[in-house]
């Protein structure tokens, strides 16, 4: 085998793995952005419990942040991945399959990222909603609008505004948790790394540039968010 | 559920625990030492340490931590016989050494910005009524700036060993059996990933709590000026009321 240089070895020659590094990112991407999607639909719903529920809601609410916090991701994408197998197996058992089921290593992954995801945005939204002033829901209020039209039209506009920073870290968090999604065989940025690194006997050479590929999202995406903070504050007077 | 299985499962992986806490520990206390280099290094003023110091932050808290530990301990692998020839290679065989030297080049990252935001809260009144007392050099360090920025870290310090804690799970995936590795050999034999996964987060939640819980007892130690003083003359109290 002739020593290829580094460049042949991640471009997109005949021997590199530049397309299939690249189509990882791709996939590292996307499970990252859907497990931030739903992790926001949750964080929404659980920021709700926390804010305005009953007393159980609220129990539930925080007891669910707390425990998502304080165990480690990796321990939730082996309940997903594990458990989500075992109770397919338990379904297909019924009708009289047997043996081990995988479920689709896409969709435990983004569900375990977006469960833990959740309890951190729903903190941030929690946050954020403090920072409302409490004069404008009662102004809202007292013009008639109702609880939904009140949410979209006031609640949620300044939520969000002050949820960017907050929202920023958590989406970060996420894509570094997007890497231990690979324990599932899900080929993403870190898994194809391996595979490469195994095939080529040049381990050094791909984990550098996986880690590459990720301080290039991390950079981006920084960037993105400070872009979306000053637009979002456009209109606001600054104290300093 | 099945509370015979879960009590042997709770036993088993409470042997994993000692590893847990060791990785903590041990990265954590080499990291902070490692951390107050890097946050002194931003706060030198030269050019070259400075841009040491914050490439070195980007790029330990901007790529994921499992890459990092697969770079050390995969990835070194590739020049073996130069390590050999240097005799570094026992080092970086062992799962257990590479484990530790990631997390504790990682949470040298984290921790050096929270040390940073420390020192940069001591007040420069404190540090000029020290000079013109007469300190300076590390007496004013060691007496003033350190004491200070300590009281003011020690809460962001305290989040970030517990994430240190979360962290040393990673070690699990190159063959390290701490308490999530030792989940992850009973959930693929039992294949009871719902009880294996409540044990297990019951282990961590207990370490975590009592870590947050020995935090406060420092904070509540190292702050005696925000107590309220003790109730020596309760005549004199009822007067200030």
């Amino acid at each position: 085998m002739q020593h290829l240089s580094y460049f042949e070895l991640v471009g997109f020659g005949p021997q590199g793995w530049g397309l299939a590094l690249l189509t990882a990112t791709g996939m590292t991407l996307a499970v990252a952005l859907c497990g931030f999607l739903a992790g926001s639909v949750l964080g929404t719903f659980v920021a709700w419990a926390k804010l305005s529920g009953g007393l159980v809601a609220r129990s539930v609410a925080d007891g669910y942040t707390t425990i998502l916090r304080g165990i480690p991701d990796l321990l939730v994408i082996y309940l997903f991945y594990f458990g989500g197998s075992a109770a397919l197996g338990a379904i297909a058992s019924l009708f009289g399959e047997d043996g081990f089921i995988g479920v689709p290593a896409f969709l435990t992954g983004a569900l375990a990222i977006g469960i833990v995801s959740g309890a951190y945005q729903a903190e941030v939204f929690r946050g954020a909603f403090q920072v409302v002033s409490r004069g404008e829901i009662e102004a809202a209020r007292s013009v008639g609008m109702h609880r939904w039209l009140m949410f979209r039209r006031i609640i949620a506009p300044q939520v969000l505004r002050y949820a960017i920073p907050g929202l920023g870290n958590t989406w970060q968090l996420v894509l570094k948790e997007s890497a231990l999604i690979s324990v599932t065989g899900l080929v993403e940025l870190l898994r194809q790394s391996h595979i490469a690194a195994g095939s080529t006997r040049r381990p050094f050479d791909f984990y550098v540039t996986a880690a590459i590929l990720y301080l290039l999202i991390t950079w981006v995406s920084t960037y993105l968010f400070q872009r979306a903070e000053t637009h979002s504050m456009r209109g606001m007077r600054r104290a300093s | 559920m099945d509370f015979e299985f879960m009590q042997d499962t709770f036993l088993r992986l409470l042997s994993g625990v000692p590893l847990t806490l060791n990785l903590a520990f041990t990265s954590v206390a080499f990291g902070a030492v490692f951390a107050m280099l890097l946050a002194l290094m931003r706060m030198s003023g030269v050019k070259v340490l400075d841009w040491f110091a914050r490439a070195y932050v980007f790029v330990f808290r901007g790529s994921p931590l499992l890459v990092q530990i697969f770079l050390i301990y995969y990835g070194l692998g590739q020049f073996r016989p130069t390590l050999q020839e240097w005799g570094l290679w026992t080092f970086f065989r062992e799962p257990y050494w590479c484990a530790i030297l990631a997390l504790t080049l990682n949470t040298a990252a984290y921790a050096s910005e929270i040390i940073r935001g420390g020192l940069q809260s001591v007040p420069h009144q404190q540090v000029e009524a020290a000079r013109a007392c007469g300190m300076s050099g590390f007496l004013l360090f060691r007496r003033i700036v350190f004491p200070i920025a300590v009281r003011q870290a020690l809460p962001a310090y305290g989040s970030e060993l517990i994430l240190m804690v979360k962290a040393t799970s990673l070690a699990s995936i190159i063959t390290m059996m701490e308490v999530t590795g030792i989940a992850a050999k009973l959930i693929s034999q039992t294949f009871r990933a719902v009880e294996v996964f409540v044990v297990a987060g019951v282990i961590y939640l207990i370490l975590n709590f009592t870590i947050t819980r020995i935090i406060m007892a420092i904070e509540w130690w190292l702050s005696p000026h925000l107590r309220r003083p003790p109730a020596v003359k309760p005549a004199l109290e009822a007067v200030h009321v």
